[in-house]
């Protein structure tokens, strides 16, 4: 093969690699679904996928940054469990909407401000620790809910999941705006880069001078904060708050992360890439409803799309090894 | 200067004595002074029987552990098993056949987490997450979210006495001994402390350790099958949800227990001592009216001190 032809085939490759075979599993996921029921790409249907796609992006993207660096935050789930049952019952009990926000998100952001303490201060593994952190808080949701449900929100409140505007459900919004800053942040500052040299290889970052440690402590952070976000939007939309709010969502976030082809050894990744993953996931689970499947099989199939989507991204990458 | 001089003999007695032996003699303590009924005969007798299910999960994945791999899917292996034991019990009555239904569909999910950890060598972490996933999904299904009761049959094995124990302590022993056995006396083993240490070494010495590696997850399934024996029985029932949550369980007891993520370094005793730390604790806790959902918070607390613990000895 000539030497134009190989460049063209590496221009090529680049042009089709990960991101773009994912675009187009998304597509292909889209048609399939179209042909199969009428009823999916109603607008109203098709509001409703992306709507929650933008919830599980709110989750998944402060995970996004924490596998980034190649950490590992197992607790958002249960972070946006506790986040949510506080906002809401400081919300019901003092009557201002104000106060659930703030305390949601206080909430979450105090709980990822422990993920990194334990991380970064007392230096413990970041998959453990945040596992630990995953129990304790089920147990400290369980003990502060003690079995009370609390429901029905102001309608102001509400708007935060389940409003419109301009025809756009208000999740949309929020979803685009942090797909805007935090790609900003990512690929065009110091701050980003540091991050992705951190999950790269945490010990030459360290040489050139990258402030590890605080950088992961941030990460951590954030994760929290965005966790006690997603907390508020969740309980907007589901209007009710109960002790199992957050069990079975670190599985989806997760899922989405990696399935938008995130390295979990870090270093590779993009919010971009988190986004489309949550709305693959997205669409086989909305698939799944339309077809009426019984929401038993949920967890089922967001684990085998896990597992195919580490299985195709680990043969890729061996391909192009061998090419190399 | 002074500080130092007074911690130094300290700090020897401490890092001298494991970090373990520390941990259950402060809740054995604690749990005996809040709780008059602590220390009575029934009441110890009964964290053993609580602690069974524990150890037969604890003691694989503390070989899991110390190839550097994790089972996220434990607990939910071990609630599909025991559907599956409870569901071939129900039709067919045999309990030999259904404890072999369950043994085998856990293997086939150790086989399945340990094929792909090893010769494909995806992250374990990730793989177990997703069968994790798949078994939940499937018990739920196979289920529909409902309980199978079984009869007073196995029932009636749980409460059999032999020699002064009944037939899960049995069990248990049993276990304890066959691993302590295959940690220690068999190339398995040694393969097990090597894979976590120094597989390449392994591989260049013309050992075939993916194999071996696929063996410890396989082992890793095939004991939850067995637990789901004894939690079936234990339960009278097969529950898709039973075994939520054990692997945390399992983790936090070998972690207790110091068998360490880092360094193939392996304590089956650490283990076995993880295990009734978890269950003095759970058991202190029931006597103390707390919820288990909060008791699980105290054992997540029970683990980060733990790795404070190494992390303090490791400085020291």
């Amino acid at each position: 093969m000539s030497y134009d032809a190989n460049l063209m085939k590496a221009r090529l490759g680049n042009l089709m690699g990960p991101a773009f075979y994912r675009v187009l599993a998304a597509a292909a996921l889209c048609v399939a679904l179209a042909l199969v029921n009428d009823a999916f790409l109603s607008t109203n249907n098709l509001l409703n996928v992306l709507r929650q796609a933008s919830l599980l992006f709110l989750l998944a993207s402060g995970l996004t940054l924490v596998i980034l660096t190649g950490g590992l935050d197992l607790s958002v789930g249960a972070n946006v469990g506790l986040s949510a049952c506080v906002a809401g019952t400081v919300m019901q009990s003092t009557g201002s909407i104000g106060l659930g926000i703030v305390s949601g998100l206080l909430c979450g952001t105090a709980v990822g401000l422990v993920n990194a303490a334990l991380v970064t201060v007392l230096r413990l593994p970041p998959f453990i620790a945040t596992y630990g952190m995953l129990w304790a808080l089920h147990g400290v949701t369980y003990a502060y809910m003690a079995g009370a449900t609390v429901h029905g929100f102001p309608p102001a409140f509400r708007t935060l999941g389940s409003g419109y505007l301009l025809g756009v459900p208000v999740p949309i919004y929020l979803m685009t705006i942090l797909l805007g800053v935090g790609t900003f942040l990512a690929q065009r500052t110091t701050f980003g880069q540091e991050i992705y040299a951190i999950g790269t290889n945490p010990e030459v970052a360290r040489l050139s001078g990258v402030p590890v440690r605080r950088r992961l402590f941030f990460a951590y952070a954030a994760s929290g904060v965005m966790a006690g976000l997603a907390s508020l939007v969740y309980l907007a939309r589901l209007n009710s708050a109960e002790g199992d709010i957050g069990e079975g969502l670190t599985l989806p976030a997760i899922a989405a992360v990696l399935v938008g082809g995130a390295s979990l050894f870090g270093g590779s990744g993009t919010l971009a890439g988190t986004l489309i993953g949550a709305l693959i996931l997205t669409l086989v689970l909305n698939g799944m409803n339309l077809l009426t499947i019984h929401a038993n099989w949920q967890p089922l199939v967001t684990g085998v799309v896990l597992i195919a989507a580490v299985l195709i991204d680990n043969i890729a990458s061996r391909r192009t090894e061998s090419r190399a | 200067m002074n500080d130092t001089q007074v911690a130094r003999p300290l700090m020897r007695l401490i890092t001298h004595v494991p970090g373990v032996t520390w941990v259950l003699l402060m809740l054995i303590l604690v749990f005996s002074s809040l709780s008059g009924n602590f220390l009575r005969a029934g009441n110890l007798a009964n964290i053993g029987e609580q602690s069974v299910v524990l150890l037969l999960l604890a003691l694989p994945m503390t070989f899991v552990i110390m190839t550097e791999g994790i089972d996220m899917s434990m607990g939910a292996v071990l609630s599909l098993t025991s559907v599956v034991l409870a569901s071939t019990l129900v039709a067919t009555g045999s309990i030999a056949l259904a404890l072999s239904a369950a043994v085998l569909i856990g293997l086939a999910f150790g086989v399945f987490n340990g094929g792909l950890a090893s010769w494909l060598k995806l992250p374990p972490f990730i793989v177990t997450l997703g069968t994790m996933g798949v078994a939940q999904g499937l018990a739920l299904v196979a289920t529909d979210g409902d309980s199978i009761i079984v009869g007073t049959q196995l029932t009636r094995l749980y409460t059999t006495q032999f020699l002064f124990l009944s037939l899960p302590m049995w069990l248990a022993i049993l276990s304890y001994g066959a691993f302590h056995v295959l940690l220690q006396r068999t190339r398995f083993g040694t393969y097990v402390c090597a894979i976590g240490g120094n597989r390449d070494a392994l591989t260049l010495a013309g050992v075939s350790a993916g194999t071996y590696h696929v063996a410890v997850y396989a082992l890793s399934g095939a004991m939850a099958g067995m637990a789901a024996l004894v939690l079936t029985a234990r339960l009278s029932a097969g529950h898709p949800s039973a075994g939520i949550g054990m692997e945390f369980d399992a983790i936090a007891a070998t972690i207790v227990g110091g068998t360490s993520f880092e360094r193939g370094k392996g304590w089956l005793l650490g283990t076995l001592l993880g295990v009734v730390a978890v269950g003095v604790l759970r058991n202190g806790l029931n006597l103390l009216n707390v919820q288990s959902a909060v008791q699980v918070s105290c054992i997540g607390l029970l683990v980060i001190a733990a790795l404070l613990f190494d992390g303090l000895k490791d400085r020291a």
